[in-house]
């Protein structure tokens, strides 16, 4: 780089920038978070879905799964399983894991109560409901 | 080594090496997991074996960052560490903490880990990457913070270089984004905006500015180029980095439910994330060019250059590939983002930590370079390590382009399973291309055992 392009002028626009390009993310931040009621329906919250999301997180289903594409890619998406399966479905299916196919990959049995499943499936329902901008592509996730 | 007390550093990085070898192995399991299902179930199920794998390769990577700053800061700063026993504390608490979470992790179930390590007093786990116990998550904030406080006296009452600045400042701003991974709102939405901010302003942002600094360092060193020269490269790459790191934050934001103008910040921003990375390779090839001295430790340089390639290739070109919204409409959540996220962590950051270790470990040991053998062994682990890891990201690529081919497109898409099936050749192939990074890893080892030759000692 050329003599006349300072290491002081290279810091000058690193702090600059850095900090201008922050407060821009606030900014940003704080309209989003403003808006999200608007997509995100959170009225629909239930304390089903509060739990739902618990027992999600408790048994590391992300460690699999995706949801609204985030997550591990071992197993289907599952921000709008409840749209592809439905409730019933749902249920069924994690009550009688694992499979035991030779050779294909198996889920856990987590034991869940009816409850749970109930709560499980708010939740998978209340997520399947968040404006995604039409995500995913089609129906299979 | 010009300062006794630099010497804590060594623990730190052996330590990272040993979790580095246990990260690999368990990326095997997986890998062999993709293809023959039930492989090891229900013993280690994939997201036992997949948490083991993530956690493992962060922690490994905050040991080589300690370790870099414990190496590097005494000798920008030209006085002794502030307290070398601080950092010998912190490193067994910091080990002892991993090695209890990640046998947690392999001993009881996840639910019954969360219970016995009260996420019911505040839920933090059970997401992507920050699947750590809350005691796991305050001793990485407690030791982090030790650490900071070390290093930050130390460089207060010595020299103030550019590049100890820069590595305190992303070191400060690792401590502080982690913070959020204790924000965990019940609104989901909420909840993946704010834990972005600890993931993408980590790897896309603060720890870019460990990495400048830890090349810079090495840099300096191994050519002997002028500082200012060096110091001006570093500043212009990091300004780069936030400039289009922060607001490239939103690549994360197009489907998640936030609002859709982050489909134009995201795209915009986070297309011109391959320019620091790119200024990286250049500034790391120029500065060998420029050399002023024949460092006899070749080995580093050749991990030095690596990791501005690699990191180009698999952050910026990875990372570009599949980075515009209507782009990442199809891409989002498929193998393409495991194919871009195993080159860019390998190629930026396990790449600048075997950089780092590669220059300081000899140090450490008394000698200014390993012998001519022991470099060559070392010099042939980084071209297996990088070719496989390069044959893994075009493999994961293949297959994701596959999977979005047959499940995301056309008038009769597949579902998620049948897909999988559909591309299985490129998973077995992925997974002889991890075999052969694994043989890679075992070369790197055996480099640090290996007597044969002399060492170089002159300074």
């Amino acid at each position: 780089m050329s003599e006349t392009f300072t290491k002081a002028m290279a810091r000058n626009i690193f702090y600059g920038g850095a900090v201008f390009f922050f407060l821009l993310f606030i900014a940003l931040t704080f309209d989003t978070v403003q808006s999200l009621p608007k997509r995100d329906h959170r009225e629909n919250i239930t304390d089903s879905v509060v739990r739902g999301k618990h027992i999600w997180e408790t048994r590391d289903c992300v460690g699999c799964h995706t949801i609204l594409g985030e997550g591990a890619y071992f197993a289907p998406e599952l921000g709008n399983v409840y749209k592809r399966r439905g409730g019933e479905f749902i249920k069924a299916w994690i009550k009688s894991q694992p499979t035991g196919a030779p050779g294909r990959r198996q889920m856990p049995q987590f034991n869940l109560t009816d409850q749970q499943l109930d709560d499980l499936v708010s939740f998978l329902k209340w997520t399947s409901e968040i404006n995604t901008s039409n995500w995913p592509p089609n129906i299979e996730g | 080594m010009l300062y006794k007390s630099q010497a804590v550093a060594k623990p730190y990085f052996i330590a990272a090496i040993g979790l580095f070898v246990g990260q690999i192995l368990f990326g095997l399991i997986m890998g062999y997991q993709y293809v023959v299902g039930d492989f090891l179930f229900p013993a280690i199920p994939f997201n036992v074996a997949r948490m083991v794998h993530t956690n493992l390769l962060i922690v490994w990577t905050l040991f080589a960052f300690m370790g870099a700053g414990y190496y590097l800061i005494p000798e920008e700063a030209e006085t002794e560490l502030f307290s070398p026993k601080l950092a010998i504390i912190m490193f067994w608490i910091f080990l002892v903490a991993g090695a209890l979470t990640i046998v947690g992790y392999l001993a009881v179930p996840y639910a019954t880990l969360a219970q016995m390590t009260g996420n019911d007093i505040l839920a933090t786990m059970g997401r992507e990457f920050l699947e750590q116990p809350l005691p796991t998550k305050v001793g990485i904030v407690i030791v982090a913070l030790a650490f900071l406080f070390n290093i930050s006296l130390t460089v207060l009452k010595g020299r103030k270089t550019s590049i100890s600045l820069v590595l305190l400042l992303g070191l400060w701003g690792l401590a502080i984004f982690f913070l959020f991974s204790f924000y965990n709102p019940s609104n989901l939405v909420l909840d993946k905006y704010f834990w972005w901010w600890t993931v993408h302003l980590w790897v896309e942002g603060v720890w870019e500015l460990i990495l400048g600094a830890m090349l810079a360092f090495v840099l300096i060193k191994i050519t002997g180029v002028d500082r200012e020269v060096i110091e001006k490269w570093l500043y212009v790459i990091i300004a780069m980095t936030l400039i289009t790191g922060i607001i490239g934050t939103g690549h994360h934001y197009f489907w998640i439910g936030a609002p859709e103008y982050w489909q134009w910040f995201g795209s915009v921003f986070s297309a011109l994330e391959p320019i620091p990375f790119f200024m990286m390779t250049v500034f790391a090839f120029n500065m060998v060019n420029r050399r002023r001295r024949e460092h006899p430790n070749k080995a580093a340089t050749l991990w030095a250059l690596g990791t501005g390639v690699m990191s180009f290739l698999g952050a910026g070109v990875w990372g570009f590939m599949h980075t515009l919204a209507p782009v990442n409409f199809y891409t989002h959540g498929t193998q393409i983002t495991a194919a871009h996220g195993h080159m860019a962590f390998f190629g930026a950051y396990a790449m600048v930590n075997l950089t780092m270790i590669s220059y300081a470990m000899p140090m450490l040991r008394g000698r200014s370079a390993n012998s001519r053998s022991a470099q060559t062994l070392e010099m042939w682990s980084f071209w297996l390590m990088t070719v496989s890891m390069v044959f893994i990201t075009l493999f994961l690529t293949a297959a994701g382009i596959l999977q979005i081919w047959l499940q995301r497109m056309g008038s009769n898409p597949m579902s998620f399973m049948d897909t999988q099936d559909q591309v299985m050749l490129f998973y077995w192939l992925r997974e002889i291309a991890g075999l052969v990074f694994f043989v890679g890893l075992v070369l790197y080892i055996w480099s640090f055992f290996c007597k044969k030759g002399e060492a170089h000692f002159a300074a």
